[in-house]
């Protein structure tokens, strides 16, 4: 007879936890830590958000909408995509409402991956990536990307790595890392999909948050929109994490494809989450600037004062992450890590949690209040004045 | 907006040191940034926003509509200057619509505020009319509300 964990599916049983979440658990059983292990804005909605959220309650909205979501969500998601991104989709049949871009992520992948086939992602990524691609019987292949390169994904390993291979997954900018593409290699990147008959799933969260340059997709390159799934939500620069709402772009037939797990599974995301979501880019430039500018002086302070530190923190151009280079301390990432909390009670995220080749890095988040930064900053700085010392004494 | 200008809006009273700091400007690129600031007059000032029921020291406050009847040279400007000298004028604008001055007055009681509409305000020559609004609550002022949001509790770690 069988019980319990013995009726679980080889696939599921092969995933290992995530590193987050093992993590979050040690650092939720120690008081007063400042964490910036957090990977999501530090601030609640605008509160003509939460307004919006509010009012559709009074008004009793809350029935099901279409199972792609409002036809005023998708209206407003075609503007606000066209002004971002630059191209034009078809709310009526090419934009899905999901629960969030993980969502969309699984959906996508399950729509168009027959078991066996082949995905390719660079890393290190976002911890959901190389799980969803097995959960959708599908292999991964990572492509991994270097701090001696910004952590920028060259379009010649990819080309390399595409022998065989249906989808590239991308995420720019990227979390863990800020890496975000040039315009040149994005051409390039594209030359390369389209030469080896790629289909591009892309994770483009982060976009409103690029720096020193506005945001490029690749899917206005050519021969890239008839292959490209562009994928993007409120959660980060609208810091509307908990109310779940990110979409998908792309032609009918793939948005039909996605269209019919998500009925099934979801049926359609929170009739709430959409109102608020459509009010959210109604007045989308003012708050999507100032979280930019917001982010971009933290990030400027953070990453000054872990080099005073003698650290090397990446220079991220978008996302709120700063990937730090610990290679010199000569503590694995998870062992810096876990002594950091120790010693100077503060979070950061193990390297190794974004896949092997986040290996002798820490995750930073920046988005948090400038003072609490700059406690954390100065915290980090002693432990690798101490760490430094430690070795030296051990040396001798 | 330039940074330090937008740090200087939020977090006024930050010490030169602290603005280097944000900004990643010396303390004394900062110092002169500051003074520039200043002397130009972008910078006209810095102040406390204060919750007068914790001061003990609220006082009355009243929002003014004055009508007034602008002049061959100059328009409003110089009745409005008049009113705005008054050191019981908190702020003073000129408005579009039903009436011309917008202007908030404090004083220590009613009495003291409905004295000045009377005895200063309302004589001065070219002030129509005016019509006084006592102010019984602040929610926010200057842009900080009164009312705290409760603390939203994030996650420590979070992908």
């Amino acid at each position: 007879m069988k019980s319990g964990g013995e009726f679980l599916a080889d696939h599921v049983k092969g995933i290992p936890r995530s590193g987050i979440r093992d993590f979050f658990e040690i650092v939720q059983k120690r008081g007063d830590v400042i964490s910036l292990g957090i990977g999501e804005p530090d601030v609640s909605a605008p509160w003509a958000v939460r307004e919006a959220a509010i009012y559709s309650l009074e008004h009793g909205r809350t029935g099901y909408t279409s199972n792609s979501g409002s036809l005023k969500l998708r209206n407003e998601v075609a503007t606000y995509v066209e002004n971002i991104f630059g191209e034009r989709y078809n709310p009526e049949n090419e934009i899905l409402v999901t629960v969030g871009v993980s969502e969309a992520i699984d959906l996508a992948l399950r729509a168009v991956l027959n078991p066996g086939e082949t995905v390719l992602y660079h890393e290190p990524c976002y911890v959901s990536y190389a799980p969803s691609i097995t959960l959708a019987h599908a292999k991964g292949r990572a492509i991994r990307t270097r701090a001696e390169d910004g952590f920028r994904l060259d379009p010649k390993a990819v080309a390399e790595a595409a022998k065989g291979a249906k989808v590239l997954l991308l995420n720019f900018p990227t979390n863990p890392t800020g890496a975000v593409l040039s315009g040149r290699e994005l051409d390039a990147l594209a030359k390369v999909c389209v030469e080896n008959n790629l289909l591009v799933i892309s994770d483009e969260i982060y976009a409103e948050l690029t720096y020193e340059t506005k945001h490029e997709s690749i899917v206005t390159r050519p021969g890239m929109r008839e292959r490209t799934i562009l994928l993007h939500g409120l959660s980060k620069a609208f810091a509307m994490t908990g109310f779940r709402i990110g979409y998908a772009c792309a032609p009918a037939p793939l948005i039909e494809a996605m269209m019919k797990i998500h009925q099934y599974a979801i049926l359609c995301a929170p009739t709430l989450s959409q109102e608020a979501a459509a009010e959210a880019l109604r007045g989308a430039e003012v708050t999507t600037r100032e979280a930019r500018e917001s982010y971009q002086m933290r990030r400027d302070f953070l990453r000054r004062k872990l080099e005073e530190a003698g650290l090397k923190p990446t220079n991220p151009a978008g996302a709120f992450y700063l990937f730090v280079d610990i290679r010199s301390t000569g503590l694995t990432s998870r062992e810096f890590a876990l002594q950091l909390l120790d010693e100077e009670k503060v979070a950061v995220v193990p390297g190794e949690a974004f896949g092997p080749g986040g290996e002798g890095f820490v995750r930073c988040s920046y988005a948090t209040a400038l003072d609490r930064i700059e406690v954390a900053a100065e915290r980090i700085g002693r432990f690798v004045k101490k760490l430094g010392e430690r070795r030296l004494v051990a040396a001798r | 907006m330039d940074p330090l200008l937008q740090i200087l809006k939020e977090r006024g009273r930050l010490p030169t040191a602290e603005l280097a700091k944000l900004t990643g400007k010396s303390e004394p690129e900062v110092e002169k940034a500051v003074r520039r600031f200043e002397s130009d007059r972008v910078i006209l000032g810095y102040q406390a926003i204060l919750d007068s029921d914790k001061t003990g020291h609220g006082g009355v406050r009243a929002v003014i509509e004055v009508k007034i009847t602008p002049e061959r040279d100059g328009g409003f400007d110089r009745i409005a200057a008049r009113v705005a000298r008054y050191p019981e004028v908190v702020s003073c604008q000129l408005m579009s619509g039903g009436y011309d001055l917008l202007i908030v007055v404090e004083g220590s009681d009613l009495k003291r505020v409905a004295g000045f509409v009377a005895e200063k305000l309302s004589t001065i020559q070219g002030v129509i009319s005016t019509a006084t609004h006592f102010q019984l609550k602040t929610y926010k002022e200057a842009g900080v509300l009164f009312l705290q949001d409760d603390k939203a509790e994030r996650l420590s770690i979070s992908p």
